[in-house]
């Protein structure tokens, strides 16, 4: 519908939406995450769901101690070698739509720990990340800032199109190659197909999200 | 003190024979080195000792020591030992395998010192080090399947590079030789 008529609308008393609108409202505001942290960012992560930062102002109240009842993964922490098919499966276990967000230095690239022998460099080799953190670790604020963004990005998502979210891409995968343990290193070290999807998603999304701006 | 429990500990032990490892740093932290095949008995004494009664060890780790011209290249494990009884240490404890290829056993001194159990877990681990007697020999922080035996000196790590802002040094190396993989495969 045309924004001024809407607008014009609103003002005669008649409030107009759209089947989109609803749901995209709906979901980024009820968004679950999963109790899951890895590392020091978990602390990070813990405060910042409780009183002082409070994130159930977001309608993120529940932590979910089961994948199949969240529907975001905060990967906070250090991703070790060993941990890494863990933390995939339980992506790949959650229900669609799923988000992801990559909290801290370690989690986004491996952090001061990027060349050790045992430590995943960004847990993005595995999954798509839809928001990272930078920081070490970053504060309670910076977490909420990331769920907003986050928040943003979903209410920007459209049911239809090329921009729509991956559950509604028949083409779109919603698990990811769980890596194995390999004698010298994970099998496959990444998963370059995570990056393609993740590319497509943000050029279309993030073309929205800038026309939509505020 | 050093030279004191090597004579006890060479006539307590028919047999054994252990040797003063100086330590040329301001710390002057000299160290004693058993050979492996008393080094349950011995430290059996350092531990039962009414004098020394070292009845807490509260490190233990590994060394690799490449072949130079004046050794042959050998795995140590060294460890710290205290008492809580007597409050002294730490006397510090050495052992030494063969080489770094074939013969790298020694024996555990975990039955001895409790703490030693996940510790010498860790150095089979990392340095690749075989310690009979042991109760639980497992890997404890790579998995199963893993091969190698990251904190040896010669080990090659995977080429799992990723792009570093500024990279110097080692990384610019292995930078460069990472960009030569993936030029060589595409």
């Amino acid at each position: 519908m045309d924004q001024k008529l809407r607008i014009e609308l609103s003002k005669q008393g008649i409030v107009t939406t759209t089947l989109e609108e609803l749901y995209n409202w709906g979901r980024k505001n009820s968004v679950w995450p999963m109790t899951f942290g890895l590392a020091c960012c978990a602390i990070e992560m813990i405060a910042t769901s409780m009183a002082r930062y409070d994130l159930a102002r977001f309608g993120a109240e529940v932590f979910r101690p089961s994948p199949r009842q969240a529907d975001l993964i905060i990967v906070s922490g250090t991703v070790t070698k060993k941990m890494a098919p863990q933390v995939v499966r339980l992506y790949n276990q959650m229900a669609e739509p799923k988000y992801v967000i990559a909290m801290g230095a370690c989690a986004i690239s491996g952090g001061p720990f990027k060349q050790g022998y045992n430590v995943l460099k960004g847990i993005d080799r595995y999954i798509p990340v839809d928001v990272h953190i930078p920081g070490c670790p970053p504060r309670p604020e910076a977490l909420i800032d990331a769920f907003m963004t986050l928040q943003k990005k979903i209410d920007a998502q459209t049911l239809t199109g090329e921009g729509r979210p991956r559950h509604l891409d028949p083409e779109a995968p919603s698990e990811f190659v769980v890596p194995r343990f390999g004698a010298h290193d994970l099998e496959p070290p990444n998963n370059p197909e995570v990056f393609r999807i993740l590319n497509n998603i943000d050029s279309c999304a993030a073309g929205e999200v800038d026309a939509g701006g505020d | 003190m050093l030279e004191e429990i090597k004579l006890r500990l060479e006539a307590a032990i028919p047999g054994c024979r252990a040797e003063i490892i100086p330590n040329g740093s301001p710390s002057g932290q000299h160290s004693l080195l058993l050979d492996s095949a008393h080094a349950v008995e011995a430290a059996t004494f350092l531990r039962d000792d009414r004098e020394l009664r070292l009845d807490y060890c509260s490190n233990v780790t590994g060394v690799d020591w490449l072949a130079t011209e004046h050794t042959h290249g050998y795995l140590e494990a060294v460890y710290h030992l205290y008492s809580m009884e007597r409050k002294h240490g730490p006397v510090v404890v050495r052992l030494r395998t063969e080489n770094r290829a074939d013969s790298v056993h020694l024996p555990s001194l975990t039955p001895v010192w409790r703490s030693a159990e996940f510790q010498e877990r860790e150095i089979f681990d990392l340095y690749g080090i075989i310690f009979d007697g042991h109760p639980d020999l497992r890997r404890i922080l790579m998995w199963d399947e893993f091969e190698d035996h990251p904190m040896r000196r010669d080990y090659v790590e995977p080429n799992d590079y990723e792009y570093e802002p500024t990279p110097h040094d080692d990384v610019l190396a292995k930078a460069k030789q990472h960009a030569m993989g993936q030029s060589q495969s595409s």
